[in-house]
């Protein structure tokens, strides 16, 4: 069992306990709801490719911000406006890693996919938010 | 976008207008279907009376890689208040392409009144037409279904191998990287399910998307499509032609448009496709 951070640990068991299909959606599409996109201050349209989230088909960005303090503070964007589920990961990575030391946040893996989204996900689409917590990882070792 | 009886279409029926979905959606007789790659997208919001069938937990098989069985079909369609003489219209993102694999599905079940919403959830939301959140339900009904027959619009690697052999017609749905064998992989994320990468030789490469309108996710016109698939690439309409992509989703939009749009009659769908070719020990692939 990898040892996730502490918050992220506190949401995948709240995950985990949600085993009806039906309050498991509601629960991702609450995420959904709150997803925030980029400021302005930290980047605007038209976003450099190099911040790009492979792979993933909602066409998401993702930038990791350094704090005051050397937490990361990450940010998303997410273009496809059908991209749910993009935006209820993005809105999840935000409130479970940012404020984290960025060597904590590289240590993130996508296996935490399977366990947010269960059968909520398809192959394709599971490769897809997959790719955005490599994405995440890759963006803090940047920063280590 | 011209009307969908003027697109000179060989079975114009099949294909359903928004209009025409807004103007049944209280029609008992009619049950609408919306089946999406995003399965958190139906409970933003979906055509009101709408119903949600999922391909993964609803269509296969969860424990073998396969469809329902008649049974599994027969709980489906009693779930969702389905009887064989309802009239279903399946829609969804991504131009329509789940809901023509929920259609493709159906059709191994021989429901023969089924159509797809042209523009699908693109062309709804892009005209400003009424969503709900509320979580449709209707009384159970009995169906009774045949036995799932896939001799028609299914193919399965047996026979695969032999059209591949007698040097028969295939259309590779897949990015033009995907056919190439040049993604395999995404960074960091080794196997993207197939150990090789490439296409059935002889395979024509036409994108799925290309049988859309990207704005509004609409079908192009008869001409347009035979153009595509007939002038360009050569695809005899009176031979057999698999379709395949990387597990037959992709594949079943272009199934859809070639049977119905341009009325092919003998095109069938590949789900095995590349996850499964990609992997087959002893068969040749072309990058």
């Amino acid at each position: 069992m990898p040892a996730y951070p502490e918050r992220l640990q506190a949401l995948l068991d709240v995950f985990a306990g949600v085993t009806d299909t039906h309050e498991r959606t509601q629960l991702l599409i609450d995420f959904a709801r709150r997803f925030k996109d980029v400021p302005p201050e930290v980047a605007t349209r038209p976003f450099g490719a190099e911040h790009l989230v492979k792979h993933c088909e909602s066409e998401a960005y993702a930038w990791a911000v350094p704090n005051a303090d050397g937490t990361l503070k990450l940010h998303f964007a997410v273009e496809n406006p059908s991209g749910v589920s993009a935006k209820a990961l993005a809105a999840i990575l935000d409130k479970a890693l940012s404020g984290l030391p960025a060597a904590e946040i590289a240590k993130v893996d996508p296996e935490i996919v399977e366990k947010l989204f269960r059968q909520n996900i398809s192959m394709g689409k599971g490769m897809g938010l997959m790719s955005m917590v490599l994405a995440v990882q890759a963006l803090a070792k940047r920063h280590l | 976008m011209t009307a969908i009886a003027d697109r000179g279409y060989r079975h114009p029926d099949r294909l359903v207008s928004t209009d025409w979905v807004a103007a049944h959606t209280s029609n008992p007789n009619v049950r609408i279907i919306e089946s999406n790659e995003d399965t958190l997208l139906y409970a933003t919001g979906h055509v009101p009376g709408a119903v949600h069938v999922d391909w993964t937990s609803d269509l296969n098989d969860q424990l073998r890689r396969d469809y329902i069985e008649r049974e599994g079909f027969q709980a489906l369609m009693s779930k969702i208040g389905v009887t064989p003489d309802t009239t279903v219209v399946f829609y969804g993102d991504k131009n329509n392409w789940w809901a023509c694999y929920a259609f493709w599905v159906f059709q191994l079940f021989g429901h023969t009144k089924a159509h797809v919403m042209d523009g699908g959830r693109l062309k709804w939301q892009k005209e400003g037409r009424a969503w709900s959140t509320d979580m449709s339900a209707y009384a159970a009904t009995t169906y009774v279904a045949p036995a799932r027959d896939d001799a028609r619009h299914r193919i399965l690697r047996d026979e695969v191998i032999q059209v591949q052999q007698r040097g028969g017609q295939f259309v590779d749905v897949r990015s033009p990287e995907e056919y190439a064998g040049t993604r395999m992989h995404m960074p960091e994320y080794p196997n993207e399910g197939a150990i090789r990468g490439g296409h059935i030789p002889g395979a024509k490469s036409v994108p799925w998307a290309r049988a859309i309108n990207p704005e509004d996710g609409t079908f192009k016109p008869a001409d347009e499509l035979r153009a595509l698939y007939v002038e360009q690439n050569g695809l005899r309409g009176d031979e057999d032609i698999v379709a395949y992509c990387r597990i037959g989703e992709r594949s079943s939009h272009t199934w859809f448009a070639l049977t119905y749009l341009l009325g092919f009659e003998k095109v069938r769908n590949y789900d095995g496709s590349w996850t499964e070719w990609g992997n087959l020990v002893g068969v040749p692939i072309e990058k």
